[in-house]
């Protein structure tokens, strides 16, 4: 019988398999940052032990890192210890470390791929759950603990129990105006933050097969959020001329061999998955999140549903909280939500694809008024193209404010925040209770609808833009 | 790790579904870079109400957590495994785990126990209606017990060994080192590198 995608990782990293025991895995690529680190160093340093392959791991900083002000003395002292605590980390173990204000710094996940690190076949590991990105490449990449991170430091692998596997069939193509968020939005509505707990979900046909390289990592970001550890996508031409030229991708000989072996890496087709999910892409439009976990969420068309529509006591009860919490009414059109604030940037949707098309949406037009946009690259390169292209400028015209790369308000570790109560559209991935600030109501969106929320102050598409455009009366 | 046998505690019961660990332990705790000092932060946002079922008095010291399913959703932050424990926590239940909080409960001795709706149903009736009312978790006959409760439960055998003993994951694979090697060696040289030699 053929493999999955996902097998055929696993089998080529097998270090020692053991009857009655997990495999144990070898790991190509592991990432550091400043929030789940600090505590591995100190095992391996109260242990005796070093990292045993510097040349396969990376620091940068990201979760803490202010988005203001860069040059100055990072004011939250508690911040600040830790920034120093990951530079002195890694300059005792030797570690190459990217930190704020070098040209590769940037939120982990967009540096990886962006470095060429991150290429197909490989398995890839860091201390964030968001780690599930990387699978976008064809390689099996999952979040770890802390605890594992000193695992790997120390022995660059890690025991594992063989996941189960999950195809995620997406066929036809997606609308017009719809994008890799709505499709990754629709499909954890669908199976639920639980859906793929205990599986690698494997995202593939035709409406996969035709989206960029940033747009299947902004797919593979949130597998996480359907409770899987790790998303993947098989390789493709998509694939390799991303990755053709950058600084840590193969070159001459070793990359024509790896080509030839990346061209293996799909599921046979007579592979056998534990589980699969049909979505169809001519059905899905931008959808947006209005609860309190990522799996509560509909179409922007739609209205806040009613709790007592769902079976499920739990759900029923969850969905009762959420409402509360969110402060809306079952019933209300999610057009009519206003916001006070708009966060385009994150690991899901902070590339430049994504800075370029919530620019194209804004461009000509103003924020609203009483409406605050941070715009947040997810690395410093990222920000130095968006810069080149012109398109800070296109946002500080509409009144949105440019900032330094970090994970900025995705979790407000950092001073950008919302204040309790206030209401934000952010293109993260995560509309947790008091994720971003404490008190703050989340709601999910793509980088378009972001854009076009800003303008309009309430959640929107740019085709409501264009209409609301068609009855303004020319000359006003 | 602290070897996990068994446990008799007093229970919390937690009516709800989904709780990520952005609940659990909110980010901010999470600049601390010690595995110590967490238990204030547990579950902060929800202990602000006083009627918080951690909030009442006779809760107090109770050290099994009797969750709804999805427990631990969302971040790999170890951190909310710590806080747990530092709490005083040393067994959670639940019909659901997150994968990622679940390997990471388990690799420090807080044990996560999955137990069908019905059985969490039954232990929340229970612990509601007497705060005094005990729960035993017995990893070595993979039970748990309390009044009305007798339910087997299931972990892989490795994991179970592990807890039983305090086995530390790191020296367990060092002892591996030559298989290790012996992988390092068969890489193809295509394969990136941070540092360039």
């Amino acid at each position: 019988m053929g493999r999955t995608l996902a097998e055929k990782v696993w089998d080529d990293h097998v270090v020692r398999r053991a009857e009655g025991e997990p495999d144990l895995l070898f790991i190509d690529l592991h990432l550091l940052h400043e929030v789940t680190s600090p505590q591995a160093f100190d095992g391996l340093r109260k242990n005796g032990r070093r990292v045993r392959r510097l040349d396969l791991t990376i620091a940068t900083e990201d979760h803490n890192t202010p988005t203001l002000d860069i040059d100055k003395p990072i004011a939250d002292p508690v911040s600040r210890v830790q920034l120093e605590t990951l530079r002195k980390n890694c300059a005792e173990f030797g570690v190459r470390l990217h930190p704020l204000g070098d040209v590769e710094q940037g939120v982990v996940h967009v540096v990886g791929p962006q470095l060429g690190l991150t290429q197909p076949g490989m398995t890839v590991v860091c201390g964030d759950s968001h780690t599930s990105t990387h699978g976008a490449f064809g390689g099996l990449a999952f979040g770890i603990g802390t605890s594992q991170v000193e695992h790997v430091l120390a022995t660059q692998t890690l025991p594992m129990a063989r996941p189960k596997t999950m195809a995620i069939t997406v066929n036809g193509e997606l609308p017009e105006g719809v994008t890799a968020k709505d499709l990754i939005l629709a499909i954890i509505a669908k199976i639920g933050t639980g859906g793929g707990q205990g599986y690698v979900l494997e995202y593939r046909g035709e409406a996969i097969e035709k989206l960029s390289m940033e747009a299947r990592m902004t797919i593979c970001n949130m597998s996480i959020e359907a409770g899987a550890r790790a998303g993947m996508i098989a390789p493709d031409e998509t694939t390799f001329a991303y990755l053709e030229g950058r600084p840590h991708a193969p070159k001459g000989e070793d990359w024509d061999a790896a080509v030839a072996y990346w061209k293996t890496l799909k599921s046979d087709d007579d592979a056998e998955f534990d589980a699969e999910v049909v979505i169809e892409a001519s059905e899905l439009s931008p959808f947006v999140t209005w609860g309190t976990n990522p799996g509560q969420g509909a179409p922007l068309s739609a209205s806040v549903p009613d709790p007592a529509s769902y079976e499920d006591a739990s759900e029923r009860l969850a969905a009762e909280k959420a409402l509360e919490y969110m402060g809306l009414e079952a019933g209300q059109p999610l057009r009519s939500i206003k916001v006070d604030t708009v966060f385009v940037g994150s690991c899901t949707n902070g590339r430049i694809e994504d800075l370029r098309a919530a620019a194209d949406v804004i461009k000509g037009r103003k924020v609203a008024d009483g409406v605050r946009m941070l715009v947040v690259p997810g690395s410093a390169r990222v920000g130095l193209q968006a810069v080149s292209e012109g398109l800070d400028v296109v946002f500080k015209e509409a009144g949105a404010e440019w900032r330094h790369a970090g994970c900025s308000m995705c979790l407000g570790m950092n001073p950008d925040q919302l204040a309790p109560g206030e209401r934000s559209a952010s293109t993260s991935n995560r509309n947790f209770e008091g994720r971003q600030g404490k008190g703050g109501r989340t709601h999910l969106v793509s980088p378009q609808v972001a854009a076009a929320t800003a303008v309009l102050g309430h959640l929107a598409s740019p085709a409501d833009l264009a209409a609301a455009d068609d009855r303004t009366p020319a000359g006003v | 790790m602290e070897a996990f046998t068994t446990h008799t505690g007093r229970a919390v019961p937690l009516r709800r579904s989904n709780v990520d660990t952005d609940q659990i332990i909110p980010a901010h705790w999470l600049k601390k870079v010690t595995r110590d000092g967490f238990e204030d932060g547990l579950f902060e946002a929800w202990r602000k109400d006083p009627e918080f079922v951690l909030n009442r008095p006779e809760r107090e010291g109770a050290t099994v957590l009797v969750a709804g399913p999805d427990f631990g959703t969302g971040s790999s932050r170890e951190h909310a495994v710590w806080a747990l424990q530092n709490y005083g926590f040393k067994a959670v239940i639940s019909s659901r785990f997150a994968d990622i909080f679940r390997g990471n409960s388990l690799k420090n001795g807080l044990l996560t126990v999955v137990l069908d709706q019905k059985t969490v149903d039954a232990l929340w009736e229970l612990t509601e209606a007497d705060p005094t009312a005990e729960i035993t978790v017995d990893l070595e006959a993979r039970e748990v017990r309390a009044e009305g409760v007798n339910a087997p439960f299931e972990l892989d055998e490795n994991s179970r060994w592990r807890l039983l003993n305090g086995l530390d994951d790191i020296s367990i694979t060092l002892q591996n080192e030559a298989d290790i090697a012996a992988y390092e060696a068969t890489r193809p040289s295509f394969k990136p590198r941070t540092l360039t030699a």
